[in-house]
């Protein structure tokens, strides 16, 4: 990754990450809502490919666990967006060829996050994820990350590609 | 695919370090490393949250007020009427004048209620994505706020500080699952229980007396821990909507419903030390308080170690 994308990528999921406890949870929506990282880390996944998406996600993880507020243990989102940033790389290729490949995949990767994020959860004993919980969890999750991907990921990805010309995988 | 063994190494060292990372943050303690990390960013990410909300909540503040006109003024003076209610509340909470007598007596406290808060304002929100509801306000270390504080709004008790940075501090609300309460019913007889969080509303209350009489609109309160830390009693919670029937069992259970709106907060305010227990605080409100002579007396009483404050 040139220093440019690097750049870019933290700006990109450091603006998701404040604009998502600052606006997007406290709109009064029902359900989950939708996951902006989520949605920057698969874009940015989509142009840099799997090494640097693994990277990026593992990142942009470590950021949500960290800052406020946060009451989760630290690498519980780190490891879920490592995966998938890892396999939203490994689907780059035909990203770019049809709008319908990219929302079966965010809908596929969504609900592996929410997945994910719940099954690491019940390994380590947290007392709130719970059945019911976690299928409403990622339903209303996959709706939402769809609903708002057609905002987000484009926007992503040609910011993304236009840091390089040619897009050199790390 | 682009699936090297570049690739492959890098993805097995960032989950190995994601798993080494959630291990250690499950198992240590308090003034972890993690624990500093954390701090740190908050300190960091605290002070571009606030500025998000700076800008964020005018707009929030226009929308909410479609109907009622709200200035910055009319803001502050709402403000100050609630913290004036707060202190009201908290003085005449629904408590029988005996029991207050009865605590007073036993603590040597005469001015239970007389606490200091600190305003806050709601300015990140927890995604429920997360599982965990917590919230984020704009008052930190710096205005007194610590970990292990109660935290109230006008309605009632909101929940308590989990975590608190320079400028900012992080809520576990009452809904959250890990949340747990020592509480009890306003009305006489005070019957004792623990209530706890189960991500939604109504919360579960368990009562310890079986035989205890316990009606729908019962209000509960909080029945206060060593030292006011993490709760101060006498905080109303909630209202008991529904009494599960448990036959044989060793408790009673109720449900009960939150006075405070947790759904849509706003501003919260933080109870602080109480006067009496740090002298030191130039900026407690005049009100008749006991000299700092008996001081000591209700630590006296309470055998258990109080928690440390937070560095």
């Amino acid at each position: 990754m040139t220093f440019t994308r690097v750049l870019l990528s933290a700006m990109l999921v450091l603006t998701a990450a404040v604009l998502q406890v600052t606006v997007v949870n406290r709109l009064p929506l029902p359900g989950t809502g939708p996951d902006l990282v989520l949605l920057v880390v698969i874009g940015l996944a989509f142009v840099v490919g799997p090494t640097a998406g693994a990277s990026i996600g593992f990142g942009a993880g470590l950021l949500v666990d960290l800052m406020p507020p946060t009451a989760t243990e630290v690498g519980r989102w780190a490891l879920v967006f490592c995966v998938i940033g890892y396999l939203a790389g490994q689907i780059q290729v035909d990203a770019r060829r049809s709008a319908l490949i990219v929302l079966g995949a965010v809908a596929g990767l969504s609900a592996l996050a929410a997945l994910l994020f719940a099954a690491v959860g019940l390994l380590f004993g947290d007392p709130r994820v719970s059945g019911d919980l976690v299928v409403s969890t990622t339903v209303s999750s996959v709706l939402y990350d769809l609903l708002l991907a057609p905002f987000v990921i484009p926007g992503v990805m040609a910011l993304t590609r236009r840091t390089a010309l040619n897009p050199t995988l790390a | 695919m682009r699936d090297t063994r570049r690739t492959r190494i890098v993805l097995a060292v960032l989950l190995l370090t994601a798993f080494t990372f959630i291990t250690l943050d499950a198992r240590g303690g308090e003034g972890s490393i993690l624990d500093r990390a954390r701090e740190a960013t908050s300190s960091v990410l605290g002070p571009i949250e606030r500025a998000a909300a700076a800008v964020v909540n005018p707009v929030s503040d226009f929308i909410d007020g479609v109907t009622s006109i709200n200035s910055n003024a009319d803001r502050i003076d709402a403000l100050e009427a609630e913290n004036d209610e707060l202190r009201r509340q908290l003085l005449t909470a629904p408590l029988d004048q005996s029991r207050v007598d009865e605590i007073d007596k036993l603590l040597g406290v005469s001015s239970l209620g007389d606490y200091e808060i600190v305003p806050g304002r709601v300015i990140a929100v927890a995604a429920e994505n997360g599982y965990a509801r917590t919230v984020t306000v704009d008052a930190g270390t710096r205005d007194g706020v610590h970990r292990d504080q109660t935290v109230l709004n006008g309605d009632g008790l909101v929940g308590r500080v989990i975590a608190a940075g320079p400028g900012t501090a992080t809520i576990l609300l009452l809904t959250d699952q890990e949340f747990g309460v020592g509480s009890r019913l306003a009305e006489s007889p005070s019957e004792t229980g623990f209530l706890e969080g189960n991500g939604r509303e109504p919360l579960a209350l368990e009562l310890y007396n079986p035989q205890a009489v316990v009606e729908t609109g019962n209000v509960v309160v909080t029945l206060g821990s060593p030292n006011g830390r993490p709760f101060v009693p006498g905080v109303p919670i909630g209202e008991v909507t529904d009494v599960i029937a448990t036959p044989g069992g060793l408790s009673r259970l109720a449900e009960v419903e939150p006075f405070a709106q947790l759904t849509a907060l706003d501003w919260v305010g933080i109870v602080i030390e109480p006067p009496r227990r740090n002298p030191r605080n130039a900026l407690v409100a005049p009100t008749p308080t006991p000299s700092s002579s008996t001081s000591p007396s209700p630590t006296a009483t309470s055998s258990s170690p109080s928690p440390s404050p937070s560095p």
